[in-house]
């Protein structure tokens, strides 16, 4: 609630050099929380763990050097890549309509050409797990995009102009922060009669920018005291500038971190919303409608259930242990 | 301490008026007709629905419309259901089966994430750690309503442990298995909020100063490390408590509870808008109190605060 503001200060000192205040701030909530109710905290990166073998490298590509050599980053990765590929050209790897169905196939399980089996209105399984990847995933992707230009706008204006804007902007954020992400995308989507997915990009998106704002907000104030900002104010440069070009970049990298992780909340909320039958609609083949549809046949039928649910939970596994993967490299003092 | 208790008295005003203002225009403000739904695909009577808009205030300005649902839900009353039940009476019927439920998935959630969270942190690196982190990686990815079905099936059916469904009077026998997986997400984030908060203030300067007066270790890591390590674990139960309400319309509804979360799966189902957004608003307001309360509780648990 509105006080959690000033933890986000101390908790999200990030890049900040040399700043070790973790261990008396016991405020500080902290980064395994992927929903964190306070902005999941990143700490300040401490000098000492950087043994000096000749050119020092910068933020990026020293985490990038830490990423390919992990076996985590690079499997969710190309899981990642082969779901995108799904998503994009289902037709690749099946010829199946996945609408068409033929209900004397109901129920059954695996057979030659059919290797999940058929639903209960006798539709291929296997197709359906397929097409229904772009769905998830663009949601997943949109309302990622949508909250960080939202809640990064938000966030960097109240934390780089501070003040009233702060207070305002602030006083916003905590208003849209204390509705629940999915009570409150239940009341905005029960609102459109006729839903798609745009309508649930657009209520999660109006729901779940409160996080990044905050986390962009301490973030901003922890760097824009910098020499670096001083220097550039000191040369003449506008607010414009020093925001876009010295301090935005040095204040992204918490937010980006947050956002992988996120992105695979808004899949399974999406997921959620179209289970209770308030997501996507019943026309949309997406794997939250099939393993609502599923529940029916669960007891005679089980793998009906199975796969849909399985590309689900994988799908967000791989989301999660990217943005695991990230911001160990980006915060090495977890390790 | 009373000056902290007053001032986050006074800032949870603006929050309230501003989230109650927030869910109100995405009722009545957003481009879908309330009454219009009402009548589904039928075309509707003309008459009804004018003698419907004023029952519900529609047809007055929308600041009067706000002001007389703000009284409303300052009067705890929060209008009728489809079938014209008081939502009050309804409420009061489903409500302490959804407590009985999330008090469940809470003891489950203390009893399992902190003390495996707190043996993780003393044994940060090693198997069990690097194996507990994995495991709860898993348990937040998989959907709720994933493992609901999984749990249902395999314990409940297949194995029989316990009843798959949940009787009528919903005793606190059968609210075990549906109380386990409306905690499991928390207890995974728990668990690894413990994790952490251990692992990191096992090197402060306390822990040592405990350690070299001479106590035992099991009172340092009970008295001084726990306690200090539990202040995040707080706040973050208070908050969870949204992601435990949206859990419980999956939960009941897969369980058949019949608790506030069931009512409301229901609802959506039977496209009855109305009780949808009163049963969530009501829901709403439990979240905003229950977080002032767990902001109350911070000046308990931590010195700084309550002399600040």
């Amino acid at each position: 609630m509105p006080d959690r503001n000033d933890d986000d200060e101390r908790g999200t000192a990030f890049p900040g050099p040399g700043r070790e205040g973790g261990a008396e701030n016991p405020l500080r909530t902290d980064d395994v929380m992927v929903e964190s109710p306070t902005g999941a905290g990143l700490r300040g990166r401490g000098h000492e763990d950087d043994v000096v073998t000749g050119k020092p490298r910068s933020l990026w590509s020293d985490a990038w050097h830490d990423l390919i050599r992990k076996p985590v980053f690079v499997g969710a990765s190309l899981l990642i890549l082969a779901l995108t590929i799904i998503a994009v050209a289902p037709g690749l790897f099946t010829d199946t309509d996945p609408k068409f169905c033929d209900l004397q196939f109901s129920n059954q399980t695996a057979q030659a050409g059919h290797p999940f089996g058929y639903d209960r209105q006798g539709c291929d399984i296997y197709s359906r797990v397929l097409h229904g990847a772009r769905p998830s995933i663009s949601v997943g992707l949109l309302v990622t995009l949508g909250a960080v230009l939202v809640g990064g706008s938000v966030g960097a204006l109240a934390g780089f102009y501070g003040g009233l804007v702060d207070s305002l902007l602030s006083r916003l954020t905590d208003v849209f922060f204390a509705i629940p992400l999915l009570l409150g995308a239940i009341v905005f989507l029960q609102a459109f009669p006729q839903r798609n997915v745009w309508t649930v990009v657009l209520a999660l998106v109006v729901l779940g920018w409160t996080q990044i704002a905050r986390i962009m907000r301490g973030a901003v104030i922890s760097v824009k005291e910098a020499d670096y900002v001083v220097a550039a104010r000191a040369l003449g440069a506008s607010n414009m500038r020093i925001l876009l070009r010295h301090v935005l970049p040095n204040a992204i990298a918490p937010v980006i971190v947050v956002a992988t992780i996120s992105l695979g909340i808004y899949i399974v909320a999406e997921a959620t919303l179209s289970f209770l039958g308030i997501g996507l609609p019943p026309s949309t083949v997406s794997w939250g409608g099939d393993i609502s549809n599923a529940q029916v046949s669960l007891r005679s039928a089980p793998h009906v259930l199975l796969f849909p649910a399985a590309a689900l939970s994988i799908t967000v596994l791989s989301f999660i242990m990217l943005g695991d993967a990230v911001r160990d490299a980006l915060d090495p003092r977890l390790r | 301490m009373g000056r902290y208790v007053l001032r986050r008295l006074l800032q949870m005003i603006p929050v309230f008026f501003g989230a109650t203002l927030l869910i109100f225009l995405m009722v009545y403000a957003l481009p879908g007709d309330p009454i219009e739904s009402l009548f589904g695909e039928r075309a509707a009577d003309p008459a009804i629905v004018a003698q419907l808009r004023a029952e519900y205030n529609l047809d007055e300005p929308l600041w009067k419309q706000y002001l007389l649902y703000i009284q409303g839900v300052l009067t705890l009353d929060f209008g009728t259901t489809f079938s014209g039940q008081p939502v009050i009476d309804s409420l009061a019927r489903a409500f302490p089966v959804t407590i009985k439920l999330a008090l469940v998935a809470f003891t489950i959630q203390i009893l399992v994430g902190i003390p495996v969270g707190l043996i993780a942190g003393l044994r940060r690196g090693r198997f069990f750690d690097s194996f507990t982190l994995a495991a709860t990686l898993v348990v937040i990815s998989i959907p709720i309503f994933v493992i609901g079905f999984v749990l249902q099936f395999v314990i409940g059916v297949k194995l029989g442990w316990v009843k798959p469904t949940v009787g009528a009077e919903a005793p606190l026998r059968d609210l075990l298995l549906p109380g386990l997986v409306l905690g499991s997400l928390s207890v995974a984030y728990v668990l690894r909020l413990t994790r952490t908060s251990v692992a990191e203030n096992l090197r402060a300067d306390y822990v040592r100063t405990a350690t070299s007066k001479g106590l035992p270790r099991q009172r340092v890591v009970t008295v001084h490390l726990l306690r200090n390590s539990l202040i995040p674990v707080v706040t973050f139960l208070g908050a969870d408590l949204g992601a435990l309400m949206g859990g419980a319309i999956i939960t009941e509804s897969i369980f058949n509870v019949p608790g506030v979360g069931f009512t409301i799966f229901r609802a959506i189902r039977l496209g009855e808008a109305t009780t949808v957004v009163s049963f969530v608003t009501v829901l709403v307001m439990v979240y905003l109190i229950a977080n002032l309360i767990v902001d109350l509780l911070y000046a308990v648990l931590d010195p700084r605060i309550r002399y600040a």
